[in-house]
Order: C-alpha cells, then structure tokens, then sequence
C-alpha cells in the first residue's frame, strides 16, 4: 500500500463517514419500525427529535463525500508519477481498474445523498412529515452505497504497485482503441458538437419554461435532459472539448484539464456541470410527490429555486467549455 | 365567538409508565378570549405551569386539543410549533432566564435572531422598547449588572420583541418585593390596554385580587377547580 | 442568510464567552494540527527539494552490473553508447565514497567534470593538481578544516595522503555538497585504485527527454550486462520513499488524533449547567432545534478553521525557520552527515484540503452526537426551576 497523505485521508475520511452513517441507519430504522405521527407519546416525540440527528449526520457526511470525490481525483492524478506510463488521472486508474468503480460510486453517491437531502428538506417543511418512511429506506440504500465506496477505495489503494506499468489516457482515448472511451474519442467533432450544443439548448429552454409553467411534463422533460445532459457533456469532454484546452488534436483525457499546467480548470469545469445536472434533476423527481397535499405549496417554491440554479450552473459549464473553443488556438472545424 | 385560545380535556403525563411518573394535567377544558387578562390559580404542583407551557405551544399534550387563533396545535412538529410560539406570545419568566454575561440590548433581541428580519430593524425595535420601559440607557450594560427591578424591564421587553398577541407570565412576582410587583402589574395592565391577551400563573393574591384581572382559573392537583369571570 | 450571519455571530460571542473551555480545546486541537502539518510540510518541501535538485541530474545512468551488484563499467561503453540514436552525450564519471574512521562519516569522493551539478558553487576553486581538493561544509566542519588546510584521507593502499584545500563549497548547495571531497580525477583513480578503463558510472544525455524509456531499452540490448537508471525512476524513488515516511508518521500521530477525539467528545458532551440553562432559555424565546444546531455548527467550525489556522501557521515557522527541528530526524533517517539547509518554503492547496480532512472530519464527526443533545433541550425546563 502506498503510504500517501491523501489516500489516508481518504480512508479515514470515508471509514469515518461510514461509522456516522451506519449509526444514522440504525436510529432511522427504529423511526421506520415506531414511526406514528398521530401518537403524542414520548417515544414518538423522542423519534422526531432523532430525526434532526440523522439529518445532521447525512448533511456531513454530504458534505464529505462532496469533498473526497474532488480529494480523490487530485489524490489519484497526484499518483500518477509513481507509475511508469501514467500521464494523469486515468493512468494511476488503469493501474488497479477497481479505481474506476470508486470513482462511479462518488458519482453515484453525489447525486444520491443530494437527492436525499432534498427529500428531507421538503419533508421538514410540510406539517406531517409525510416523506419519513421512503427517506428512511433509501437511507439505507445510501449507507450500503457508501461502505461499497470504502469497499472500492480499500481494495484501490491497497492493490496499487508501483512497479506495474500502466497505460497512459493516451492509449486508452486514442481512436484506434476499441473500447468505449476509443469510440468516444473518435466520433467526429462537427456533429459531436452539434449533440453537445444542441442538448444543453434544448435543456436551457425547457428549464425557462418550467419557470414560466407549472405543467408537470415540462419538469420530467427537464429531468430527463439533465440525465442526458451529464451524459452528453461527459461524451463531449472526450470528444472535443478536452482537445480545445490541451490545443491537442489527439488529446482526449478528461482528466488532464484538473491539472494545475492547464490552471485546474477541470474543477469548476465539473463542479458546474455536476451543479447543473443535480439541480435539474430535482424537479421532476420531486413532480410525482406533489400529490401529497402537505408538499405540494413547498414544492412549488423549492422548485423555483432548483431551475434557477440549474440554469446558472449550466451557463457556467457552458461559458467555460467554449471558452477555448471560440477563443483558443486550435480549430478543429475547417471551412472547405 | 372565536376564543383566541381553547384547550378541550388535555391531559399531561410526565415520565409515562415510568417509576416517577406524574400526571399534571388532567382533562383540562379552558377558554381565552382577545383582550382578557387570565390569572391561574393555586397551589405550588397544580399544574398552572404546564398549562402555561402547553397553551404557550412549549411542549405537546399526551391527549387532547388546544386550539390556537384557530390552528390545532396539539400535534405540530417542532418546527412549526416553534414559529408560532414566537409569532404569537411573549414570556415572563419566574427567574427573569436572562443570560447574565450578555448585555441589554442583546437579550432583547434573541428572539429575532433565528427570524430573516435586518439588523437596523431589530435594533430600532429594541432601543424604542427599552426606553419606553426607561432602561435605554443601560443598554449597553451586562445584566448581571443592572438591579432586579431593571432585570425585570429586560424581561418585560424580551417578551415584547417580536410583537405577540399573548403575554404569557409565569409567577412573575415571585421574587420581587411589593413595590417592584406593583411596578410590573402596572405595566401588565398597560399593555392590556394596547390590546395583548395577557395569562398569568400566581399564587401571590397581589396579582388575582387586582382589579384588572378579567378571568381567574383555579387548580388543584392538576384539574379546574373553578373559573370566576369578573 | 441574513440568519445564518446573526446565528454565527451569536456563536463567536458565546464561544468567546466560555474562553477558558474552549481554549484548552483550542490549543490541544492547534497543536495536533501543527503536527500533522508539519509532517505534511516537511515532506513536500523534501520532495519538491529534490526534484530541483534533480533538474540538472542526467537523463540516464547507466551502471554495469555482475552477480547482481553494481560493478565499474568499462569506459568504452559510452561510446557504445553515443552511437545510439537519440544520445546527445555519454560521460563516464568517476567518483565512490569513503569512509572517515576518525568522524566515522561517510564521505562522497567526486572527481572533477563529472558532471554533478552545482559544482560551481565554489568559494575558492576546485582543484587543479593531484595534491588539491575541494570540501563541502559537513566535511569542513566535521574535520574542522578549511581553505588552505590540509586534508588527509587514506587510499586503498592504506597510504594516509594529504590534500590541500583550495575551496569550499557554498551553503547554499548544501544538499548536494555537503559530504563531497572534490579532486582531480586522475588523482581520483588512484586513491580508489580504480583500472584506467574503468569508470563509476557513465551519465547519459539525450536530445528529446521522451525518448528516455527507448533510449534506455536499447543501451539494455547493446550492452545486456548494464542497468540503465532513468532520472524518472530515481524521482519515482525519492517520491515513493517520501511518502512512505510521512504516511508512517501520520500513522504514528493518528494517536494524537485519537485522543484529541475523545477530548472533543467529552468537551462537547460535558455541558455544563449553565450552558444547557442557556440553550433552554434560546429555545424558549423561539430559536428551535435546528437553529441551536446549526449555532453548535458555527461554534465547532470557528473552533476548527482558528486551530487550523494557528495550527498551520505554527508548522510552517517550525518546519521553514527552524528547519523542523522536531521532525527531522525521522523523516531524513538514513545519511549519516545531514546538511543544515533552509528548506525553500512551499506549500499547496492540496496539502492543505488534505491536513483538513485528517483532522476536521473526526473532530466533526465526534462532536455532532453531542451537539445535538444538546440541540433537543425541551424548553418546557426552563419553566420547571
């Protein structure tokens, strides 16, 4: 095992994560088994009370796992140096694959622990509680998602040898490559960016519209772009955007940009778009609970909030990603 | 008409099923009107400080309605009961509750912390209340140094921070001398006037025989013993 | 957000008025930072030390090898080796250490162009005769000798010889000069008794540094009984070792860190009386549960990120001005005759976020129970005196 400040800190982090949510999980699971809010009893009241600690718990541990899966990226570029034939990121990955499933899962459980605090952030607004049974379930859910992130993460870090030789983003995003990273980095850039474009416009009107309307079939549009979205922009990082800031016709990596030769502009690249999709996630997840008489008035001013603050983030990621592509060297689309 | 507040047979139980279990309230049935001045009555162990405390939506009733400007309040979670109890009433502590090492000013104005209101709103709030109640002066001061008589004046104007319908008053002359008990009934019955429901839990006959006193519920052993209507 | 300013300045103002309970946790907390920063700071600014220091280093080493040890290597190997496509240049070099009985040190013994760099930090001058030799400071000081003394080393014939010094190397390449006793290098070859075709090692300079793994491929097939060391493999060494080092000490300090916890824990648990009076009075005037939370929040976050600071400022004095002096030992472990140097100051985002995570997330992590016991105080006892 590699020694590595940051790998320990990962560890610990995570590990420590896991206790509180695994503590979380056993008081929520003594709500789901006693819960009765029409009971005035004392034990209902103490359960009530035990809900502002799971919820303070689950916001940290959020909070972290925010956190780590930027610490964890830094951490496994940082790796890079000791193995031979890594460049970046995706070297040190390639040397133990389980990597990878760490870093689907801190994917997973950024949009999972975020959807839960929202489902309890409405459930806390409405007078009776109505969400507590589901927001207890998939508390579970959300613990088992993190003990398999220290699952991966411990079977990562403890596998890694530095004497393995890897290989580099080079190989694995190159167009000769067969694999689906090789597809992506050979799909040509002319329609690559008129999906990518044409995707977050559509994405951005229909998010005008939700502001203006209160249709439900808008907000599970917005829902379903902003899964295609994520999807989409990832594709579009491969395909052609990471080329415009690495000036590199065949320079695919998505991790190179969190580099600090190209300013860490990965950070807010990702943090934008992760921002974005999240927000735009929300209302149409939120649509079918609106059925619940006590939810619905606290819906329809939370969602307000969540299409505003998708629409920000999406421009960011927008202004960020064409930067370069209006303003760069490189131009990959000649005018014949 | 419409009572401001109405309890229908709340009952209270302490440490249910528990070795020290104690039952305060029991089958407890009251009404109060806008503009009345209630007085509880009897003995120490009644029940007039649960009472207080239920009406003043600080705690639940193990069974049984209470009624509050029309909203059922017996069952609300914290987090409402908690906004309403600051919207709607004041409190008047038996042991004044002011924190000792923090000045005037700012004791005053912790009710309004938790509240989106701006600060030079709150603060203009305060300093007319503190001097009409004529301790502006010491606002600056730390409790601990001001004499019982002003302490009581920062209660009275805690109280009154955040604009309540009821003034809700626990033993209030418990501590204080004559002179200082008829100082606060003074004000009691000014802000009656303005308009504020004022109830208030004694067993000092200072307070129930004054004349302002419009109701007076008597307890015993946590039940009704009687209600006088003046 | 208007709340949130005035919740966090009713914190700062409570926190402050408990200062004597919360300065002892402040300073335990301040200095279990310093010492995890300090290791974290150490070892980066080590690092990052020797990855300058290995920027004039050749590209390749190449040493000759047999029955799996490291063998003088024949000089015409480097020009076996220039021919390869790609080498710019191929020296051999000629240097060994020696061991001082009378200082019991060891000694780097280097023969002039053999192209170590920061050779030209010299006071004096390097030698030019047989009978000359140039010192760094660990051996001046060691020896207690200086410009114009002599120094006498014994040769592999067991000869005691005498060199005059001519110059000593400036401290600021202490880390590269430090135990080095430069002569020439004919001079050089005779004291170790080394054959005249034979050399150390030979260093490697090559046109395009991203040839190097190629280039070194093919010195393997040239000359099959050679090992060819990449300037990337030594950094990956030096980087590996590091790590190893510092993770060892954080291992060893996460003790500290345990029992830092527990103190935490038992702070925030121990509430005292007049602080649970408190929190029933703010619940009863109207703050609620998740007010006086987030008010327990906004205390343990101004308690973390001053220790933090504090704690981050202390490690950067100890380990930039006073070299560590705390630390030290272990990490730089193996050399016998440690240069004194002032590391160059440095340090990154990362390490930061990183000392963040070992520390803020437990103290987190053990204080949040607590607070919220205390969070759910029933303001109805505020009316039961």
């Amino acid at each position: 095992m590699i020694l590595h400040p940051g790998i320990l800190a990962l560890i610990t982090g995570t590990a420590v994560v896991f206790v509180m949510l695994l503590y979380a999980s056993a008081a929520g699971i003594r709500v789901l088994a006693r819960w009765d809010f029409e009971s005035s009893s004392e034990e209902q009241l103490s359960l009530e009370r035990q809900t502002y600690l799971i919820a303070s718990i689950i916001k940290y541990a959020l909070g972290f796992e925010l956190l780590s899966g930027l610490l964890f990226l830094y951490t496994v570029d940082d790796l890079h140096k000791v193995f031979v034939g890594a460049m970046c990121a995706t070297g040190s990955l390639n040397a133990n694959p389980i990597g990878w499933y760490a870093l689907y899962a801190k994917i997973i459980i950024f949009f999972a622990a975020s959807l839960w605090i929202m489902l309890n952030s409405l459930d806390q607004k409405a007078i009776n509680f109505p969400l507590v049974k589901p927001k207890y379930v998939a508390l579970l859910m959300l613990t088992v998602l993190v003990g398999l992130d220290l699952f991966f993460q411990l079977g990562y870090f403890l596998g890694l040898e530095p004497e393995v030789i890897t290989s580099c983003c080079g190989s694995l995003f190159s167009d000769n490559d067969g694999s689906v990273a090789g597809e992506l980095a050979g799909l040509p850039p002319g329609q690559t960016m008129l999906i990518f474009y044409g995707t977050l416009a559509l994405f951005l009107t229909v998010a005008l519209l939700c502001r203006k309307h209160e249709t439900g079939i808008l907000r599970y549009l917005l829902t379903l772009l902003s899964g295609a979205a994520l999807f989409v922009s990832l594709a579009a990082m491969v395909s052609f955007i990471s080329l415009y800031f690495y000036e590199l016709p065949s320079h695919h990596c998505p991790f190179d940009v969190l580099q600090k030769n190209y300013h860490f502009i990965g950070y807010p690249l990702y943090i934008s778009l992760f921002g974005g999709v999240l927000f735009g996630l929300l209302p149409g997840i939120a649509q079918p609970l609106k059925q619940i008489e006590s939810l619905k008035e606290v819906i329809r001013k939370s969602e307000q909030q969540w299409v505003t603050l998708s629409i920000i983030f999406m421009l960011c990621f927008l202004a960020i990603a064409s930067w370069p592509i209006l303003f760069g060297n490189l131009s990959l689309l000649r005018t014949t | 008409m419409e009572h401001l507040i109405h309890t229908e047979e709340i009952t209270k139980i302490y440490n249910p099923r528990k070795p020290d279990e104690m039952r305060a309230l029991e089958g407890v049935s009251i009404q109060i009107n806008r503009g009345e001045v209630v007085a509880l009555k009897g003995p120490s162990g009644s029940g007039k400080t649960t009472l207080l405390s239920l009406i003043g939506c600080m705690g639940r009733p193990t069974s049984g309605r209470i009624v509050v400007e029309g909203r059922d309040v017996a069952k609300l979670p914290e987090r409402f009961l908690t906004a309403i109890r600051r919207s709607t009433f004041g409190f008047i502590f038996q042991q004044f509750n002011l924190l000792r090492d923090v000045s005037v000013i700012d004791n005053v104005l912790l009710p309004l912390y938790p509240v989106d209101i701006d600060v030079p709103a709150m603060q203009q709030r305060a300093d007319r209340l503190l001097d009409t109640l004529g301790i502006g002066a010491k606002r600056h001061l730390k409790v601990k140094q001001l004499s019982g008589g002003e302490q009581q004046r920062v209660a009275i104007a805690r109280a009154l921070i955040n604009k309540p319908t009821v003034i809700i008053a626990d033993e209030p002359t418990a501590h204080l001398d004559r002179q200082l008990a008829t100082d606060l009934l003074a004000i009691l019955e000014q802000l009656n006037r303005e308009g504020k429901t004022i109830v208030i839990a004694t067993h000092d006959p200072l307070v129930h025989e004054h004349p302002f006193i419009t109701k007076t519920i008597g307890m015993r052993n946590g039940r009704i013993e009687g209600v006088v209507q003046r | 957000m208007r709340r949130h300013i005035k919740i966090l300045e009713y914190a700062l103002s409570s926190l402050v008025r408990r200062k004597y309970k919360n300065l002892a946790i402040l300073l335990v907390y301040t200095f279990t930072i310093m010492l995890l920063a300090s290791i974290l700071f150490l070892t980066h600014a080590l690092k990052q030390e020797a990855s300058f220091l290995l920027l004039d280093a050749p590209d390749l080493v190449v040493q000759k090898m047999a029955a799996g040890r490291h063998d003088l290597i024949p000089v015409q190997y480097a020009r076996a080796v220039e021919k390869i496509r790609g080498v710019k240049k191929a020296s051999p070099r000629h240097w060994g250490y020696y061991y001082d009985a009378l200082t019991r040190s060891n000694y780097t013994v280097l023969g002039i162009d053999t192209g170590m760099p920061g050779l030209h930090l010299v006071e004096g001058s390097l030698p030019s005769d047989k009978g000359q030799c140039a010192i760094g400071t660990g051996v001046a000081a060691v020896r207690s000798v200086g410009v114009g003394d002599e120094l006498i080393i014994v040769d592999s014939h067991n000869t005691g010889t005498a060199y005059e010094i001519t110059g000593t190397f400036s401290a600021q390449s202490n880390l590269l000069t430090y135990d080095l006793v430069v002569l020439t290098r004919g001079e050089l070859m005779r004291f170790f008794g080394l054959p005249a075709d034979r050399a150390t090692d030979i260093a490697v300079e090559v046109h395009n540094e991203r040839e190097v793994p190629t280039i070194a491929a093919k010195i393997r097939q040239v000359l099959p009984d050679t090992r060819p060391i990449t300037k990337n493999e030594i950094i990956r060494t030096y980087d590996a070792v590091f790590n190893w080092r510092s993770g060892m000490m954080l291992v060893i300090f996460s003790s500290a860190l345990i029992a830092f916890c527990i103190l935490a824990w038992d702070k925030a648990t121990g509430i005292s009386a007049e602080e649970k009076r408190e929190i029933g009075i703010l619940k009863a005037i109207g703050w609620d549960t998740s007010d006086i939370l987030e008010l327990k929040f906004w205390e343990g976050a101004a308690l973390s990120l001053t220790s933090f600071l504090l704690g981050s400022i202390a490690a950067y004095v100890h380990v930039f001005f006073f070299s560590a002096s705390l630390l030290a030992p272990v990490i730089k472990g193996w050399s016998v005759l440690f240069p004194e140097f002032r590391l160059t100051p440095s340090i990154d985002f990362y390490q930061i976020t990183v000392m963040g995570f070992l520390t803020v997330v437990p103290y987190i992590a053990s204080t949040i129970v607590p607070s919220w016991k205390a969070a759910i105080t029933d303001p109805e006892s505020v009316m039961r005196t």
